[in-house]
């Protein structure tokens, strides 16, 4: 310390300049209540930025060993809550690929078209809460009053608005409802006229564009170094979408387009996501005018179907067949798949070992938001504490499906 | 998919390949465990192989088995668009010597895959920048992914309640019991078979459903 009475130039004085710790989160508005990012900082500069998730570890993965493989549809539901439906089928479909299933042509339309809204759900979710976290309250209202819409079919649906556990292996719960190519119809308009809507509350707001664009950038070779995918990566400018690279269900039989980003910002993120919702109502109107009013939704096939209820009752075949797949469980073939779908914020792919018994060996998930999370710490470090909530937000980082 | 990656790749590394199959359709490697670092760096540099995109690691756990540990990577490429599964074989039956090298030098991507092998399935990376826990505390024992791990043990942080706090006895407040919720006739993996099939049998149907009907369910 400098004795108070030494003449000084103000200039010449040494501030302290040894870096501030910071705690961001967990329970911290804007980190979701499960990442904890400690931050180094000098002054509002951050220089080093460790993210931390793990908060929400429900051990997914050593549940799933311990029940049926129909059981794990209620997990699978829980790993990403704004578009359970894309987990539903994600997991449906990579059971059916170890079982040699093909599910028939009505039910693939009809998973096509509650994925698709599942996938509008997620991206309002994501685009509504980053504006909400920038203090943009209004359109967070707007589009969570489009998500009620897809929720609303939903609960029309599966009886759930939530966590539907629709899916089944072979199939989905029950067939689709009179009403549902109605409802869809009817909803899809207002909900894009509300995504409208608030997209123009936003895309004219001059702060809330100062906050996004050049902020958070990343080029689409480190985006796929870091394993990203999903809109985050195409926003970088990366078009790989599983649905065009590899069609699953129907994808190869509807018309869409892949909307991909140039520079790979907050803002590229946000409008990617906005395009994707547009595209997705396209595949939604194609799947429900290709999808048949009758015939058969799930597979035929006693290995895994559980019988008609009349048949339980009535037949000592169908109650022996009912008391195997719920006591034991479906017996799925011994080996190992891995199935790729693309879920609301990437490849969504699961990895499964069966021993050829009622029982997964192992199922192991790969979260699209993992290392989309883990990439974060790169987009922050050198930019100011604030561009954390903008960035964290476009990234759409996913609890229950980051920390398994 | 083609097997023109896995002829590749036995043509170059030869015996460090310890087996390939392409059951389900999905290409996969078996490599010893010494010529991981060597595999991946072709699979990542070479352009006949091209594999930029790291899509997962994880560990599965065969107790029975020496090597015990099976490490699973699987890989993607975005501009030959084939994809790999990659396997070795760590660790004996107490885990130890359960140690690969790191590929985070070249995909960056793979740094928290392999903190969170090394967090659920105990599997060391040699030359990792930041080898520690990811989803659960620093404070935790153990690798909740091992088969050994039992599903009921709890680790809190801060201590349970004395059975006198509480009014009643201490297995009455944990989670489960051992069995609970387990399927019927389910074979615990201490008392299954000695090995665990690695892959399907050739006979199982790829696509198409329906063609091996019969097989439980049905008529009981």
């Amino acid at each position: 310390m400098e004795p108070l009475d030494l003449e000084l130039e103000e200039g010449e004085l040494e501030l302290p300049a040894e870096p501030m710790h910071l705690n961001m989160g967990p329970s911290h508005p804007a980190m979701h209540g499960t990442v904890r990012i400690v931050l180094e900082l000098s002054g509002e500069t951050i220089v080093k930025a460790d993210v931390q998730i793990g908060y929400l570890h429900r051990g997914f993965e050593k549940m799933c060993e311990r029940g049926t493989w129909a059981q794990v549809f209620p997990y699978a539901d829980r790993l990403n809550y704004v578009s359970p439906m894309l987990n539903n089928v994600g997991y449906a479909l990579a059971v059916e690929k170890l079982c040699g299933i093909v599910v028939p042509d009505r039910c693939q339309w009809y998973r096509m078209a509650l994925g698709e809204l599942a996938r509008i759900s997620d991206h309002l979710t994501c685009t509504g809460a980053m504006a909400m976290e920038l203090g943009a309250f209004t359109p967070f209202l707007w589009f969570l009053k489009a998500r009620e819409m897809i929720w609303d079919i939903m609960e029309e649906e599966t009886g759930a608005r939530l966590t539907h556990s629709f899916g089944r292996i072979g199939g989905v719960a029950k067939p689709p409802s009179d009403g549902f190519k109605d409802l869809c119809r009817g909803a899809l308009p207002r909900i894009l006229d509300l995504v409208e809507e608030g997209e123009k509350m936003l895309l004219k707001n001059r702060i809330f564009i100062d906050r996004l664009e050049n902020v958070g950038i990343i080029s689409g070779a480190d985006a796929l170094a870091l394993s990203w995918t999903g809109p985050c990566l195409r926003a970088s400018g990366v078009a790989y979408d599983i649905r065009k690279s590899h069609p699953y269900l129907k994808y190869d039989e509807v018309d869409f387009d892949v909307p991909v980003g140039g520079r790979g910002d907050n803002m590229d993120r946000f409008l990617v996501r906005l395009a994707e919702i547009r595209q997705s109502r396209r595949i939604v109107e194609q799947s429900l005018d290709r999808m048949a009013d009758s015939g058969p939704v799930n597979v035929d096939d006693p290995r895994v179907m559980l019988p008609e209820k009349s048949e339980v009752y009535t037949t000592i075949e169908g109650t022996i067949q009912h008391f195997k797949l719920i006591m034991e469980g479906a017996k799925v073939p011994a080996g190992e798949v891995y199935s790729y779908t693309e879920g609301g914020n990437g490849e969504l792919g699961f990895y499964l070992v069966s021993d050829g018994s009622g029982t997964p060996y192992r199922v192991r998930i790969r979260p699209p938001c993992f290392p989309i999370t883990a990439g974060l710490s790169k987009l922050i470090s050198g930019r100011m504490l604030s561009d954390i909530v903008p960035t964290f937000g476009s990234l759409n980082m996913i609890g229950g499906e980051c920390d398994h | 998919m083609s097997k023109a990656v896995l002829e590749k790749l036995q043509k170059r590394f030869g015996d460090a390949i310890e087996s390939t199959h392409s059951d389900f359709g999905d290409d996969t490697a078996v490599v010893k465990a010494a010529s991981w670092k060597a595999v991946c760096e072709a699979l990542r540099r070479d352009p006949a192989f091209d594999f930029d995109l790291f899509v997962d690691l994880c560990g599965v756990d065969y107790p029975k088995r020496t090597p015990r540990m099976e490490v699973v990577l699987h890989l993607y490429s975005t501009t030959k668009r084939h994809r790999l599964r990659l396997k070795a074989r760590v660790g004996d039956e107490d885990m130890d010597g359960a140690e690969l090298d790191s590929v985070v030098s070249l995909w960056p991507g793979a740094n928290w895959f392999e903190r969170e092998v090394y967090d659920m399935s105990g599997v060391t990376f040699r030359g990792h920048p930041d080898l520690r826990r990811i989803l659960m505390y620093p404070e935790f024992q153990g690798h909740p992914l091992r088969k050994d791990y039992p599903a009921q043990k709890t680790q809190p942080l801060v201590p349970y309640r004395t059975e006198e706090d509480a009014g009643l006895p201490l297995e009455k407040l944990a989670p489960f019991r051992d069995d609970e919720g387990m399927p019927y006739g389910r074979v615990h993996w201490a008392n299954g078979h000695q090995d665990v099939v690695p892959h399907a049998p050739k006979d199982v149907p790829v696509g198409g459903h329906g063609a091996k009907n019969g097989n439980g369910g049905g008529a009981g």
